[in-house]
């Protein structure tokens, strides 16, 4: 069971009083209607699930009730950082992520979306982060 | 004394038994005696029992072969009453109370006449490893036929039919360090932490801490090492900051410092806990640890050599025949013969001598052992054989002989002329496997030493092993090995510890020959044809089953493991694990480290699900909600319904007048007269469970235009919506009214499952997508309580209770007032989930059995008729009003439910789920859409779930087309009244469907549209 350091509440809890809430930094395209149907399909369905250090955002359910982000390394499950919404990560493997993620792009089996995303659509749909 | 003369293998003296009191035990329905500081197994031993168990498989007989929590076959049910029935206890970790009932957990009908014998003696060539996948595999139909009867015969114990008497704990620890073992390792590493200042958690297995101290024949500061050990618990006893907690198993080690562990409080003293100073204390204990730094001392597990036979009780680990004679004062037999690969287990043969009975030999591997022990041993006198192994062993129901030649170690043959010494009891050591299952839990793959012919473990960060965990044997070296662990441990949490080598207690040296890696010992016969070498004994699995695995393919350690069941069961491969590898390893020709290794998962033991449960069972397994009114539901009579954790009121059954005196109304026939009540009169509902979310904030307009599918703008404060909620997707999701209060001000309502996620789902937004909307959203479901008064009369019932005018200009349809009701402050909604004129009355919650109350006092007039959850879903039904989660499942558009008035495609800003909206798949022709069923047969009452087909005649499998969401029987229609999706529904309206039932039937019934009384919607508005 995780031990997390809320950065609101600046104190280590207990796993019991989070939930997790999937991939931090996917931020909602600003102008939806721009987007391709594939493109939207990617922001709404479509995560990384590296192997190593990942981004993930997690919700102080039981405590301040306020959304952050976490890296945390998925083979050791060793949480290197907590920040807060609207911070960006001091650690990351971003670059590496997206070397993986362009070399995984392939189309789906009579499909319309891709699995995993293309540079342009990451480009389009991760943006700035708010 | 006549008593304990039966136990016929207890020594006159020596141990740490106390033979001045007697227990009586029962096993296997025979009576014994032994005495505390027995083990179940020590006291087994004692009285010459040597059959404990049948295997697994091969049903043979199986006797106690080790003296601690590695113990795979003395797996036996304990319990003398029903209700105290405990599976899966290892008779050498059950402390011996008085009047403990034990029993094998293996053959049936039992151990001494056991059925399976018979397949085991003749049939075993019949069960290779896979037998199970290859012969049970056809007809599919007939394994659960087959699963019983090999149920039956697998011993794995039995749950008790009856309630646990019992009470059990969880306690939540936090430490600065936690020592996992108080063997010499993790005593000398929690002194030395804890006199730098940390505060310390100690966690041993056994009954007594001391771990290898308690039978080691070395001396510490030229004492018994029991000497040391008594000095140094006591002075951790008297630390302020050192908690010791002994009977205590860490089984599981989880993630960031997170241990579990399992105190076994009370096993040792009955079948039940007894009471203490008049109170229940609890049985066992989960300690739920966090600490800063771990300090694993777990020691090691000895390994046995695979040879032939090696099952036969009687087969027994050196170090376990060491532990039996110098700490339970009990010889396991008359005549012994070691075989070995190192010097360590030369301590068998020397403590069996000094016991007074006889060493056939000493049989040893290496060809020039050299060792101090080696020399202590052939100065006793004992014959030491080198250069050889023990083959075969040979006896049925207990050891008879050993077979011993010599042998090539390396070229796997057998070298020399076998000769056979008789014997009752061999004894086996091929070395040491430390015990690194915790260490495995975080994840860290142990890596293989040739030093110490063993894996060691790798660790995490803030988790050291020490000792015998990572393969430190010799006692001086292990004693300074637990201080520098502590040491360690100590500074990396900001104490400073000063070491002093002058603390650590003289150890005699000793000089110890180097060990060779023996695992397996050849026969004279190919191992495939050789008598059965057991490598794990729980799960009968052979040398012979891991070489037909190989050649037929498994070579990946994880494959083999689960095609032969290695390391399976509650033994988890303690001994046997290294030994198949090795196995493995020479089939394949190549390394253990090449073939890999397997890596444990939680629980290192089994853990009663007692302590797992704690104290969350019976009322306090989960929270129940209760709105104010639950007394008077339960005065009422109510039958009630679990909704998400609340209790609300399902129907209100009355007494009527029957033959013979009175009955309760059935569930129909009470629906029916709330139905009619409100239909017709006035009804009330407690509707204080639904979802209440008070939104404020110069932005609060805006947001509810964003999360909303609907308009928000123009909604005047005194005015009420209704709202639909979709996620991005598209799809519904919640949906509700909400109310403005004033300008920036709103009231949300929920549905009552959905109050938490969409509380969540609003700070979701406002928290990641536009923390620039100055908004705030906070719950309010149990400061308001909400009672709906319903029915054409529901105006005049109200009309003296209230201040605020209720005339139906004044007071519209979709408006809400602020004033009193019945003298407390209330505000009214017009909102109707009935289609009847309604009222939703708000008041503060602890106001509420006063209104309540107050409404009923008027009501009589009115015949004022409670209804419950299940009249309401009728009548909501009867209007066509969905409920999210029921009528839709996560895969319907608002589009699907005829709902496009609920549907702002024009708003400004691109609101929550519009995108998805214009997705070519939410566009498609044929989506299931929400239609009303009626069926021809007016007194069917179709099945929710039902499937639903175009064609009731087309062949078999039909394409269905949707399915039955709600359906009811409506007392206002006098016929049974259905809401469906059914695709591309709503351009087939006047269409039949057909719904094929499982007994045969086929019931018809045609599409129309999902409002069945009043559908103009003009009852709500009078």
């Amino acid at each position: 069971m995780f031990h997390i350091y809320c950065p609101y509440c600046e104190e280590l809890r207990e796993e019991e009083e989070f939930h997790p809430k999937g991939e931090a930094h996917i931020a909602r395209p600003e102008e939806p209607e721009a987007c391709s149907d594939e493109e939207w399909g990617d922001y709404l369905f479509f995560r990384d699930n590296p192997r190593g250090i990942h981004h993930e955002m997690w919700l102080h359910a039981v405590g301040c009730r306020k959304f952050f982000n976490i890296t945390r390394n998925t083979v050791s499950y060793e949480i290197l950082e907590t920040y807060k919404m609207g911070e960006q990560p001091t650690v990351g493997a971003e670059h590496l992520a997206r070397e993986e993620k362009t070399a995984s792009v392939q189309a789906a089996e009579g499909g319309q979306q891709t699995v995993g995303a293309s540079d342009a659509a990451l480009a389009s749909v991760k943006g700035a982060q708010a | 004394m006549s008593q304990t003369a039966s136990q016929s293998n207890r020594l006159a003296q020596g141990g740490q038994v106390d033979r001045t009191q007697t227990l009586t035990f029962t096993f296997n329905g025979r009576s014994y005696t032994g005495h505390p500081g027995d083990t179940l197994a020590s006291a087994l031993l004692a009285n010459g029992v040597d059959l404990v168990n049948r295997s697994f498989k091969y049903s043979r007989p199986r006797g106690i072969v080790a003296a601690g929590a590695e113990e795979p076959n003395a797996v036996v049910q304990l319990g003398a009453t029903e209700a105290t029935q405990v599976p899966n206890v290892r008779a050498t970790q059950q402390a011996l109370y008085d009047g403990l009932v034990a029993c094998s957990t293996n053959g049936w009908p039992d151990a001494q006449r056991d059925i399976m014998r018979w397949v085991g003696k003749l049939g075993s060539p019949f069960m290779p490893p896979g037998f199970y996948y290859k012969t049970f595999m056809a007809p599919a139909s007939m394994w659960m036929t087959y699963e019983k009867y090999i149920r039956k015969t697998a011993g794995l114990g039995r749950s008790p039919t009856q309630p646990d008497p019992d009470i059990y704990d969880h306690m939540h620890r936090h430490c600065d360090l936690l020592v996992v073992g108080a063997g010499p390792a993790g005593l000398s590493a929690a002194l030395t932490a804890a006199r730098a200042g940390a505060r310390v958690l100690l966690a041993d297995e056994q009954e007594t801490m001391g771990g290898s101290l308690l039978d080691t024949r070395e001396t510490l500061d030229d004492q018994p090492a029991a000497q040391w050990l008594k000095t140094t618990l006591a002075a951790l006893a008297e630390l302020d900051n050192v908690t010791l907690l002994p009977r205590t198993t860490a089984h599981g080690y989880h993630d960031h410092h997170f241990v579990t562990l399992h105190e076994r409080r009370t096993e040792h003293l009955g079948d039940s806990a007894p009471s203490q100073a008049g109170h229940r204390q609890s049985r066992s204990r989960l300690h739920r640890v966090r600490a800063g730094q771990v300090v694993l001392a777990t020691g090691a597990h000895e390994r046995p050599l695979v040879y032939a036979n090696n099952d036969v009780p009687g087969n027994l680990l050196a170090g376990a025949v060491s532990t039996y004679i110098r700490r339970y004062g009990v010889v396991p037999g008359q005549k012994l013969v070691l075989s070995t690969s190192n010097d360590h287990a030369y301590r068998a043969a020397l403590d069996w001598q000094e016991a007074g009975r006889e060493v056939a030999a000493i049989v040893d591997a290496r060809s020039a052992p050299q060792g101090d022990l080696v020399a202590q041993a052939k100065a006793a006198g004992i014959r030491v054989i080198t250069g050889s192994a023990v083959l075969e062993a040979k006896g049925t129901q207990r050891v008879s002989a050993a077979r011993v030649a010599a042998i090539d170690v390396d070229a796997f043959t057998v070298t020399g002329k076998v000769e056979t010494l008789e014997c009752d009891t061999i004894a086996s050591s091929g070395g040491y496997s430390p015990v690194i299952h915790l260490a495995s839990h975080t994840g860290a793959r142990p890596v293989w030493s040739d030093d110490i012919i063993g894996f060691v473990p790798s660790t995490v960060a803030g988790v050291t092993a020490s000792g015998g965990a990572r393969g430190v044997y010799p006692l001086g070296e292990v004693l300074a090995d637990g201080v520098e662990a502590g040491t360690n441990a100590a500074t990396a949490l900001g104490f400073s510890a000063a070491v002093n080598d002058a603390d650590l207690p003289r150890v005699a040296s000793r000089h110890e020959g180097s060990a060779c890696a023996l695992f397996q010992i050849p026969h004279e016969k190919a191992t495939l044809r050789a008598p059965k070498q057991f490598v794990d004994l729980q799960n009968d699995v052979t040398a012979a089953a891991i070489e037909v695995a190989t050649l037929e393919g498994f070579e990946s350690i994880e494959h083999v493991k689960r095609y032969t069941a290695m390391g399976f069961g509650t033994d988890q491969g303690k001994l046997g694990n290294i030994n198949g590898m090795a196995v493995a390893a020479r089939c394949l020709g190549q390394s253990i480290p090449e073939t890999g290794t397997t890596v444990f998962r939680p629980n290192y033991t089994p853990v009663t699900f007692g302590a797992v449960v704690g104290r969350h069972c019976r009322e306090l397994f989960d929270p129940e909600r209760y709105t104010p009114m639950q007394s008077w539901h339960v005065a009422r009579g109510a039958e009630f319904e679990d909704v998400g954790q609340w209790k609300r009121p399902w129907y209100y059954p009355q007494k009527r007048r029957a033959e013979g005196g009175e009955r309760l109304e059935t569930m129909h026939e009470a629906v029916a007269r709330e139905c009619r009540a409100v239909r017709e009169g006035v009804g009330i509902l407690d509707a204080s469970t639904l979802g209440k979310i008070d939104i404020q904030g110069p932005d609060a307009r805006e947001f509810l235009g964003r999360i909303y599918t609907n308009k928000w703008q123009k909604l005047a404060p005194g005015r009420v919506r209704y709202g639909l909620m979709c996620g991005d997707d598209g799809m519904v999701m919640d949906d509700g009214t909400t109310s403005c209060l004033a300008e920036n001000h709103f009231l949300m309502t929920t549905t009552t499952g959905n109050a938490a996620p969409v509380l969540e789902w609003l700070e979701l937004w406002h928290q990641t997508e536009w923390p620039e909307l100055e908004v705030y959203f906070n719950s309010v479901t149990d400061h308001w309580a909400t009672m709906t008064v319903t029915g054409p009369e529901a105006r005049k019932l109200l009309t003296d209770l209230t201040d605020i005018d209720l005339d139906r200009e004044a007071f519209k349809f979709m408006d809400w007032r602020e004033g009193h009701v019945a003298g407390v402050p209330a505000r009214v909604f017009r909102i109707s989930f009935t289609g009847e004129l309604a009222f939703e009355i708000n008041v503060q919650a602890h106001y509420a059995m006063h209104v309540w109350e107050a409404l009923f006092a008027r009501g009589e007039a009115f015949d004022l008729t409670p209804y419950g959850t299940e009249t309401m879903h009728v009548l909501r039904a009867e209007k066509g009003f969905i409920i999210v989660g029921q009528d839709t499942d996560g895969s319907v558009t608002p589009e699907d439910l005829g709902m496009h008035w609920a549907i702002g495609y024009d708003k400004p800003f691109p609101w929550v789920g519009k995108r998805a909206l214009t997705r070519s798949d939410t566009r498609r022709e044929g989506r299931k859409q929400l239609v009303g069923l009626k069926p021809k047969d007016a007194s069917v009452v179709l099945e929710e779930g039902a499937q639903i087909v175009f064609e009731p005649n087309h062949a078999i499998p039909m394409p269905m087309v949707g399915h039955v969401t709600s359906s009811y029987y409506s007392p206002t229609l006098e016929s049974g009244f259905a809401l469906a999706v059914v695709k591309g529904g709503h351009q087939r309206m006047g269409e039949s469907v057909y719904l094929p039932m499982v007994d045969g039937r086929v019931h018809e019934a045609e599409i129309v549209g999902t409002q069945f009384v009043d559908p103009k919607g003009e009852r709500q508005h009078v």
